[in-house]
């Protein structure tokens, strides 16, 4: 809808109010209870257990709660949406957000504090069971790199989802008492709000991002049949990126009044990430070497995430880059980039996820025709939708501009049309996947020859994960327990 | 529907070396995107599964491998970071003879005055080759100054001043955009920059409907919100002499020192209480919503006019006669 609005300089079809609603909605939505939540409360739940040959996480009991703080949270959202919505941005920013809105900001700041909680929870529960609950034998170094990477993304969600809740409850002190605190005309300091926002929101990028991570490295291996090369490095990997994730918020501001020794400062440290992350892409490329490569859906989406997250990153560096961030900071240059790693990243890695455990957690296959040709769509869709964006940032284009200047409309239409696409290679999935619980072939416990614990027991899995707790003699992604014959490659 | 632009204009003395290394920075982010999509294709084909049962060899991790992939790309970051601060650093280093302006957003516009006393709404007319430097402040919301085709942007926030500056190369006509987001019709608190001949444009200064300099009205203001029955310029009373004020060091009761620039003056007059000088007593009421934005820009610039720091602090009543530039 955002992008059909988009498709002419004035917008016709919504008033700039309604616009602003809507792109704070689908942030808001899709930040705080789509992709924060996505993979772990999924994925994670359902598989960090079983990876690790635990028959349930560590505290079962919380972890229903962090499911109800998380419907609850989204309830305040829906009422917010629909008792009138917000105009303030995901961000909301201040003294906007707290005395100039006159939207449902309440409410949706609720419906975000609640959520946290669940977010904390949800870290604090892994933590303790990823410490506690592991199987006989499972060292540190044999667990696969996806409970890696949601180890990582816990410790964030555990130190840096209580400073968001903080800064909301000083949202809705100045809000509601009028207590100056980042409005000026109060006494307050706006751009101390961007500081703590910032402190947990480049963190929370990291959240969403770092467990589609771990689903790539386990479908790199499985579809090369390969340890992943550098295991150590991408394990490790995934904790530094958690912690020098906190160390550079500062990057969002470069233009806010910050002194520039602290953005140097800010900018230098954000190179520091881009390390970890590019030894994650290189290892995954160098597992491939001399491997056995399928091209299964799961597959296709991994190497689209390689492909999709390698331009996120790289031009993060250009957003990091102080001289450059001056001129493309706040346009549509960051929604680019930010949606590469979001949704060509963190999503791509999701549906990646979906696909390679569904047989697991269904206990059916899904049709591989059609799931080859939506990944593919979706592929292409995305870069059509957001290619064109980056070079509307650097021609200038602000984000968040319900009109535009004519000259923008052709790129504008194209990025619409990718949307559409995008939209398409969606729905298929939708489909094909409910009728898969009916329809699809029945799967086997190990459909793929992987070597995780999870593939150990049937699909879909018992109540208490395994009959008997398995013990833990060999490395993960040692394939040669699952495939009988060895037949040599390279 | 229109042309289909790929790369902005470049007008201002930032844009080339801005574009420079954005050429650089492609270069990499290609040389990367290119490399490792066409290993991930060539391992892909070469070593796609032939037999269901096959399985490969167990290739050992490189230690000199991880340590090459990490630390060449640091090298290659290391040289963003220093080109892009040394950008950065000049961003923020106005020259001393730019031409000032003075810029207040508020939802939805931008209001420009130049210290001759033209006053310009969402418009912008500088001369070409000319050093021009922003102060900016906001009435409300934050906003931000952004000229893409000068390549420079900066967050106008509310309470407090923000400096940018540019040197235009290049007579024409530019976008002035707000960057962040401020509300309904943030889309469209945009403008233009005129970038002018030096000869048009001081015809266009003398031609417009100026009431007189900036420091004009700001002597004006000074008159009618009485803030010379206290500050005296030869300092009598119990209120110091602003005169000779911008740009000395004032020495305040808590025992630190502070230069009186705009953001010292700005805060006297709304927050008195904030910071007070040494050996007075804080009598001053605050003006706060009894002068605009605008009306503290014009008390800055006529407490400016009264003259720079020279040595006599204690002005001598002569200084004063001779208020203008
Ligand atoms: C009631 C008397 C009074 C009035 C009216 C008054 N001031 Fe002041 N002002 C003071 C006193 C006393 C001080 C020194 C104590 C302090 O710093 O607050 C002062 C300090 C200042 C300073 C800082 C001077 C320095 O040496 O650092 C500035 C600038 C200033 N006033 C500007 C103004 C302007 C502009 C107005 C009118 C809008 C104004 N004042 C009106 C009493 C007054
Ligand atoms: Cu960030
Ligand atoms: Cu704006």
């Amino acid at each position: 809808m955002i992008r059909i609005e988009l498709l002419t300089p004035n917008g016709h079809l919504f008033s700039s109010d309604t616009y602003n609603k809507l792109f704070t909605m689908h942030g808001v939505v899709m930040i705080f209870f789509f992709l924060i939540p996505s993979i772990p409360a999924v994925l994670g739940n359902f598989f960090l257990p079983l990876m690790i040959g635990a028959r349930d996480l560590a505290f079962p009991r919380i972890n229903l709660l962090s499911w109800y703080l998380l419907v609850i949270g989204g309830l305040f959202a829906i009422f917010a949406m629909l008792a009138g919505g917000v105009d303030t941005g995901w961000t909301f920013y201040t003294p906007y957000s707290t005395t100039y809105s006159n939207t449902w900001v309440i409410a949706t700041a609720l419906g975000i504090f609640v959520a946290g909680f669940s977010s904390i929870l949800t870290g604090l529960n892994f933590i303790v069971t990823i410490h506690r609950m592991r199987a006989p034998g499972m060292t540190w170094f044999r667990m696969p790199l996806f409970v890696w990477a949601h180890y990582a993304t816990s410790l964030i969600q555990v130190l840096g989802t209580p400073v968001l809740a903080v800064t909301l409850v000083l949202i809705f002190c100045e809000r509601v008492f009028h207590i100056g605190i980042f409005d000026p005309a109060l006494g307050g300091d706006p751009v101390l709000f961007q500081h703590l926002f910032w402190f947990y929101s480049h963190p929370a990028v990291y959240i969403m991002i770092l467990p589609a991570m771990g689903v790539i490295s386990e479908l790199i291996s499985v579809y090369s049949r390969k340890p992943i090369f550098g295991y150590s490095f991408v394990a490790f990997s995934s904790v530094a990126i958690a912690v020098l994730g906190f160390l550079v918020w500062g990057h969002h501001l470069f233009v806010s009044t910050q002194s520039f020794f602290a953005g140097m400062v800010f900018s230098f440290l954000s190179y520091f990430v881009a390390i970890p992350s590019a030894i994650k892409v290189f290892n995954w490329t160098a597992t491939l070497y001399k491997g056995s490569i399928s091209f299964e859906t799961p597959m296709l989406y991994a190497f689209g995430f390689i492909g999709l997250f390698t331009i996120g990153g790289l031009t993060g560096l250009f957003l990091a880059c102080l001289g450059i961030d001056v001129h493309v900071t706040d346009t549509y240059f960051v929604v680019a980039h930010f949606h590469y790693i979001m949704v060509g990243g963190a999503i791509m890695g999701y549906l990646g996820g979906l696909h390679y455990w569904w047989p697991k957690m269904t206990g059916r296959m899904y049709p591989e025709g059609w799931a080859k040709l939506s990944a593919l769509v979706i592929f292409l869709g995305f870069n059509l939708t957001f290619f064109p964006q980056f070079i509307l940032g650097y021609l200038g284009m602000p984000r968040r501009y319900h009109t535009y200047p004519s000259e923008f409309q052709v790129l504008h239409v194209l990025s619409t049309a990718g949307a559409s696409v995008l939209a398409v290679g969606y729905i298929i999935p939708v489909i094909y996947f409910i009728w898969s619980l009916r329809y699809g072939a029945v799967a086997s416990s190990n459909p793929w020859g992987a070597t995780g614990l999870e593939w150990r027991t049937p699909s879909p899995p018992p109540v208490q994960n395994f009959e008997k707790i398995p013990v833990v003699t060999h490395d993960a992604y040692d394939y040669s327990t699952t495939i009988g014959e060895v037949i040599e490659v390279g | 529907m229109g042309p289909l632009p790929l790369f902005p204009q470049e007008a201002s003395s930032f844009a080339p070396d801005v574009d420079h290394l954005l050429y650089y920075l492609l270069a990499v982010a290609v040389f990367f995107t290119v490399g490792i999509f066409l290993t991930i294709f060539y391992f892909a084909i070469r070593y796609r599964r032939r037999s269901d049962k096959e399985l490969p060899r167990f290739v050992h991790t490189g230690m000199t491998l991880e340590i090459v992939w990490s630390v060449i790309p640091f090298g290659l970051a290391m040289v963003m970071f220093t080109w892009g601060a040394s950008i950065f650093f000049n961003e923020g280093r106005p020259p001393a003879d730019a031409i000032p302006i003075y810029v207040v957003g508020k939802q939805w516009m931008w209001k420009l005055q130049h210290i001759e006393g033209q006053r310009e709404i969402d418009e912008l007319h500088i001369p070409v080759g000319r050093p021009v430097r922003l102060t900016m402040t906001s009435e409300d919301v934050i906003h931000s100054f952004y000229v893409p085709a000068f390549r420079t942007k900066e967050d106008v926030v509310p309470g407090r001043y923000s400096t940018t500056w540019f040197t235009p190369t290049k007579p024409g006509k530019y976008h002035l955009f707000c960057a962040e987001y401020c509300g309904t019709n943030h889309s469209r608190m945009i403008g233009w920059i005129y970038v002018m001949q030096p000869q048009d444009y001081q015809n266009w200064l003398n031609g417009g409907s100026a009431s007189g300099s900036m420091a004009d009205s700001g002597q004006k203001l000074f008159q009618s919100l009485a803030c010379g029955n206290c500050h005296h310029p030869d300092g009598r009373g119990r209120c110091p002499s602003l005169v000779g004020l911008y740009g000395s060091d004032v020495l305040l009761s808590n025992g630190a020192t502070v230069k009186a620039d705009d953001s010292y003056i700005r805060e006297s007059i709304l927050q008195p209480d904030a910071q007070i000088v040494a050996g007075y007593q804080p009598i001053m009421p605050t003006f706060q919503g009894l002068v605009t934005e605008e009306g503290v820009v014009q008390l800055i610039e006529y407490v400016k006019s009264l003259g720079k720091p020279g040595p006599p602090v204690t002005a001598t009543p002569q200084q004063v006669t001779a208020p203008h530039r």
